[in-house]
């Protein structure tokens, strides 16, 4: 490379070695933004298991949580958290994959529909606090106190939007072919709908569910002011429930060791279960 | 086809009339969940405005310049938040957008193809770890180390200098304005940096190949191809990032410190947003005009990032728009 040197005139050679530099910096710096991101993932991460499972016994499964330095566990945090997950999920998901289906099968053109996908993605990214703040309004204030019922709405509607947009979205990828093959044995649009075409989209209608249920799990603005907490068991959802998320939010900011130990490890529990879910639905999605 | 044939025997009660009205009733039941989810955004706002409407009446639009918070005057004004909530979004997205963008240029132009698929899920992970996780986290893990080995040293130094001192002054904790933001940027990267990743690989190859077969140095072709080609896509991350940014509660409750202040403009001084007023003060609010002004805030909260996510969407359905006309 020495050879052309003499060939060009000085002043070009210096450009091209201060865009060549340039180049090498700006790589160098992507591979530091790459690292610096891998670097919190990483951090967190291993501070979580240290710290959470330092506090790891089985009497987090079975106690209840106790008072300020006393023994106790999570148990009514998991059980209160497992319900209302479940229960925001058995009422979002079926209205998610429904207007999903209408968004595709039914209206993909026109006014409504762009007026619907346009409502979902602001949803899909609003504030959850913001829905806490209107289950409030329109659950809490009209029933008169703070419930499970309460907490588990304010979850389901987190739900709907990311069902509507993965059920949109895959349901969209389905052959027209098929459908077609369906309609020409005769079949009605709604038998062709639940039977052929989501049954192809399985696979991805399933992966929105379990991404929702990654996102309610570890939500904890919504349950402030709809579940509340409940340092015992909560005999149904009518009463103010505790939820992981919550107490959690409650042990951490005190000064109790022994409530900041239970918070570690509801934090290793609540992280566990969220990336796990995640990575199950990325290799479901990649299976397909 | 095994499902098809097992449906037929239940082909001839399907069809005709009794097909046709089924058929109706799905639709028909497919549309409502439609109107549902059309209806929630609208639903939301009326009820806010409901909500806060002895606040709005009270104060009417000066109390989004008002800084007075006192429960026990009944004064509200939700001036310190929205400085709060402002304050903490932009240093986010300092941090964030030029950190994103590294992130979407190794994952495009860099990265070997085999690491492309796990390095790009580690970090869509950070979007995963749950806000509460980030919080706690933040408070008793990252403050206190940001607080010996950022802000002592800094206020060793800059301590008696006239404004530089001012600006990191405060006890020595580490929260604040300055460490919600930290966070917050971790937060928000997945998010830009996705979408990043995601316009960037929209670029026609031929424009790409083209400017590398001038010469162009991977970096030239990144500033001068790639990123004016997908500038309003980029926009649309990083107003996505903004608003995720704005509406985020548990992370920045746990590192702000909670205090209604608006005297110091320090970065580690404890302040207040938004959200986290939300989450401290609304459950024990008494019903009335403290709760009122709390709804008021989370209307303004939500305003404010409905207009930045409808900014982002707009912005990112014109690359798609151009990307539709190109092809």
């Amino acid at each position: 490379m020495m050879a052309p040197r003499p060939v060009y005139p000085p002043g070009r050679l210096s450009l091209h070695a201060w865009r060549r530099r340039t180049n090498a910096l700006a790589l160098t710096l992507s591979v530091a933004a790459m690292g610096f991101g891998l670097f919190w993932l990483g951090w967190i991460l291993w501070e979580t298991l240290r710290l959470g499972l330092a506090g790891m016994a089985l009497s987090l499964f079975t106690q209840v949580t106790p008072a300020p330095n006393d023994a106790g566990g999570l148990a009514n945090a998991i059980v209160g958290s497992l319900s209302m997950v479940a229960l925001a999920t058995a009422v979002g998901t079926p209205i998610g994959m429904l207007a999903g289906i209408y968004l595709v099968e039914y209206r993909p053109r026109g006014a409504l529909a762009a007026a619907t996908r346009f409502v979902n993605d602001i949803l899909l990214s609003a504030p959850s606090i913001v829905i806490g703040l209107f289950i409030f309004e329109a659950v809490v204030a009209p029933m008169g106190g703070f419930s499970g019922w309460a907490g588990a709405a304010a979850l389901a509607l987190i739900v709907i939007p990311v069902v509507l947009r993965t059920t949109e979205n895959t349901l969209k990828l389905v052959p027209a072919e098929l459908r077609e093959a369906a309609y020409a044995l005769g079949a009605p649009k709604w038998r062709v709908i639940l039977a052929i075409t989501l049954r192809a989209a399985r696979a991805g209608v399933v992966t929105g569910v379990l991404l929702a249920v990654a996102r309610i799990a570890g939500e904890t603005a919504p349950l402030l002011f709809t579940a509340l907490n409940n340092q015992f068991w909560a005999s149904d959802l009518a009463h103010p429930t505790a939820s992981l998320p919550v107490v959690i939010f409650q042990f951490a900011m005190s000064p109790y060791e022994n409530w900041q130990h239970l918070a570690w490890a509801g934090v290793l529990l609540i992280t566990l279960a969220v990336l796990g879910l995640n990575i199950l639905a990325r290799a479901l999605a990649r299976g397909r | 086809m095994p499902s098809v044939e097992r449906h037929q025997p239940a082909r001839s009660a399907n069809t005709g009339a009794a097909g046709a009205v089924a058929d109706r009733i799905f639709a028909g039941i497919t549309c409502a969940a439609a109107l549902l989810a059309l209806g929630l955004l609208g639903a939301i706002m009326l009820t806010l405005v409901a909500g806060a409407w002895p606040a709005i009446r009270a104060f009417g639009l000066g109390f989004v310049a008002s800084a007075v918070w006192d429960p026990a005057q009944q004064q509200f004004g939700g001036l310190v938040m929205i400085y709060g909530t402002l304050a903490t979004s932009l240093i986010a997205l300092l941090i964030a957008v030029p950190v994103s963008f590294g992130i979407a240029l190794f994952l495009t132009e860099l990265s070997p193809t085999w690491l492309k698929r796990p390095l790009g899920t580690a970090i869509e992970l950070l979007a995963a770890i749950p806000s509460i996780v980030y919080g706690m986290w933040g408070l008793l893990v990252f403050a206190p180390i940001l607080s010996s080995y950022v802000q002592q040293p800094l206020q060793r130094s800059l301590g008696d200098v006239p404004l530089l001192g001012a600006l990191v002054s405060g006890p020595p904790v580490g929260i604040g304005i300055l460490s919600a933001g930290i966070i917050l940027s971790i937060m928000v990267i997945p998010f830009i940096a996705s979408v990043m990743r995601d316009v960037f690989e929209l670029t026609p190859k031929l424009l790409k190949e083209s400017a590398y077969g001038l010469g162009a140095t991977t970096w030239e072709v990144m500033s001068q191809v790639v990123l004016p080609y997908t500038r309003s896509g980029v926009i649309g991350g990083i107003m996505l990032g903004l608003g995720r940014a704005l509406g985020e509660t548990m992370a920045v409750t746990f590192v702000i410190g909670n205090m209604n202040q608006l005297k110091s403009p320090s970065m580690f001084e404890a302040a207040n947003s938004i959200t986290s007023t939300l989450a401290n003060e609304f459950a024990e609010a008494s019903p009335g005009l403290h709760q009122a002004s709390l709804i008021y805030l989370g209307l303004v909260l939500f305003f404010i990032t409905f207009v930045v996510l409808a900014g982002s969407r707009l912005m990112l359905a014109r690359l798609a728009r151009s990307e539709g006309a190109r092809t």
